[in-house]
């Protein structure tokens, strides 16, 4: 018996989410999904676009990995696909998604659907469904995994955009400029990051 | 082990083309805007596309050409209307070329616009008589060391109405993996002659469009364009002229110069100041000489910035726009028709108002 089969539905589906955004946090934890969140990250308010667009796109992906990767590459003894298959999968979700925004809600895509094209090569999210599979999750709980980790990433860039931003009015050393303060700033994060691995360990 | 080959890549192939399957068939279903009818300066003209792509792209199937020199990549600027009704949210790719009164009048880049419903827009009335033009390179005859004069005689549609001033839009083939693109070049040749038209290219150093001219047209080539664009002509005054040009900047002035001659425009003294390096930078010295001979209202002044001291130019030096103030210190009086590189018109503009001519008497082409 894991420990998870023990406690109730409601509550390992929110450890599960708090673990995989803070204690786990996939950006400052893992350093995945650094690239966008570099070029993205100069504004509180794409950094919220981009962020939602990710939440979206890892709980989706995760769910659907999870079925692809339970009940297709198992019994078909494929284990080993799964990173390829992933990546197909991710990317046809994404462009789909984009197109029904683009059709359904014009303002919607003009926030969100125009970070899609940069999602599709997020390595953030491609992470969150191979890592998913390290746990004997259930696929409520591996949802509730996507979620969480999505809901970091968007933690971790928002906080970042919005340390960008009122740093964008001091004078820095030039050398220091653009992608080097802001790795500063994500290391020194992530320090602060490690104060929440120790609460909860899954 | 030949199953299990057999077993991933006949996994792989079906996954692929499955989600390949249902993307195709999403766009279909999901992007399909049906016909969208495009409304045109109130009612002026009014087309039915089939939406989904850009407002740029759907005139262009209609002959309705709008200036770009991007190719709809939203580099440019340069293909501005006003849409009224259906263009949706300003998209963050425009933003940047749009100022804050523009933005407040519904001003659009049209290869940002997508057209997904019916569009009420406005665009400059000449830009009815644009359409796109397919020609054969009659010659390419060098004039300077970096400049070539480009005639081409029209095939399809076979003759072409322009106002001496204005500019069409070449497109360049694709070579050596740089892609097609369009740049705008004046028309130097005169409005009389519609079979012919002749451009002037001034070589510019990694530019895609004067390397392809330059290196990779041929004589007797076809090549498109389209125009004729562009508000820059002789405006209808009795006001006396001064024409400063530099470089390729002669085609415009070349050409409204012998225009007004072929009229009998003789009643406005016109002054030409044309700027170059040295010596080897000028061209058309003889033709402008015969002109001077024929017309006594007409006047030519090259000026050179970097001829050596001791060469045996005995014609103005100096910078085009000391040359210009030297010799109209008081040009309240005249109206200035300047083309040239954006530093030289800007500093020319700024010599004229200083010496008391009026900004509306001022008219330009950049490039």
């Amino acid at each position: 018996m894991t420990p998870l089969a023990d406690m109730s539905l409601l509550s390992s589906f929110l450890l599960i989410f708090v673990s995989a955004a803070f204690t786990d946090n996939i950006l400052l934890a893992r350093f995945l999904g650094m690239c966008s969140c570099l070029g993205v990250s100069k504004k509180v308010d794409t950094s919220i676009g981009l962020g939602t667009a990710v939440i979206f796109v890892t709980a989706c992906t995760a769910a659907l990995n999870y079925l692809v990767y339970r009940y297709l590459l198992v019994p078909l003894g494929l284990d080993y696909l799964r990173l390829i298959t992933f990546i197909v999968v991710i990317a046809a979700f994404t462009q789909f998604v984009e197109m029904v925004i683009e059709r359904v809600s014009e303002k919607l895509y003009n926030a969100l659907g125009i970070f899609l094209p940069l999602i599709t090569v997020n390595c953030a999210i491609l992470g969150i469904s191979l890592f998913m599979l390290n746990k004997p999750y259930s696929f409520l709980q591996a949802f509730s995994f996507g979620l969480g980790g999505g809901f970091g990433w968007f933690l971790a860039i928002t906080l970042i955009g919005a340390i960008r931003e009122r740093i964008n009015e001091a004078t820095l050393p030039r050398g220091l400029e653009g992608p080097g303060i802001t790795l500063i700033i994500i290391g020194i994060m992530a320090l602060g990051f490690i104060g929440f691995s120790g609460m909860i360990k899954i | 082990m030949l199953l299990s080959v057999l077993i991933s890549v006949g996994f792989l192939l079906g996954c692929g083309l499955f989600l390949a399957a249902l993307l195709l068939l999403a766009e279909k279903k999901i992007l399909n805007y049906g016909i969208c009818r495009i409304q045109i300066n109130a009612g002026r003209k009014e087309l039915e596309v089939a939406g989904g792509s850009s407002l740029l792209t759907s005139l262009a199937e209609h002959n309705v050409f709008i200036p770009s020199a991007c190719g709809g990549r939203g580099t440019c600027g340069y293909c501005k209307v006003t849409v009224h009704e259906g263009g949706g949210a300003i998209h963050p790719v425009e933003e940047p070329y749009l100022t804050p009164e523009e933005i407040a009048a519904n001003v659009r880049l049209a290869c940002q616009v997508k057209v997904r419903r019916d569009l009420d827009i406005a665009i400059p009335e000449e830009l009815f008589s644009v359409s796109r033009y397919r020609a054969r390179v009659e010659h390419k005859r060098p004039l300077t060391h970096d400049i070539v004069e480009l005639r081409l005689k029209l095939l399809d549609p076979p003759a072409l109405t322009f106002e001496a001033g204005q500019y069409v839009q070449l497109e360049s083939a694709e070579y050596k993996g740089r892609e097609s693109v369009m740049r705008g070049y004046s028309i130097s040749s005169l409005p009389t002659e519609t079979s012919h038209i002749e451009l002037i290219i001034r070589l510019v150093p990694d530019g895609i469009c004067s390397t392809w001219v330059f290196h990779h047209l041929k004589n007797h080539q076809e090549v498109n364009f389209s125009g004729p664009y562009g508000f820059f002509h002789l405006a209808d005054t009795d006001a006396p002229i001064i024409c400063i040009a530099g470089g390729s900047g002669m085609a415009p002035i070349w050409s409204i110069i012998r225009d007004m001659q072929a009229r009998g425009i003789t009643h406005r003294p016109t002054t030409y100041f044309f700027g170059a390096l040295t010596q080897r930078d000028l061209f058309f010295l003889d033709e402008f000489k015969q002109i001077e001979k024929d017309a006594p209202w007409f006047k030519f002044v090259p000026a050179l910035s970097q001829e050596p001291a001791d060469s045996d130019w005995t014609g103005e030096r100096g910078l085009i726009t000391d040359v210009v103030n030297r010799h109209f210190p008081d040009a309240s009086q005249h109206e200035a028709y300047l083309c040239g590189s954006p530093g030289m018109i800007d500093a020319a503009i700024a010599v004229l108002q200083n010496n008391g001519m009026p900004e509306h008497h001022i008219f330009y082409d950049k490039f």
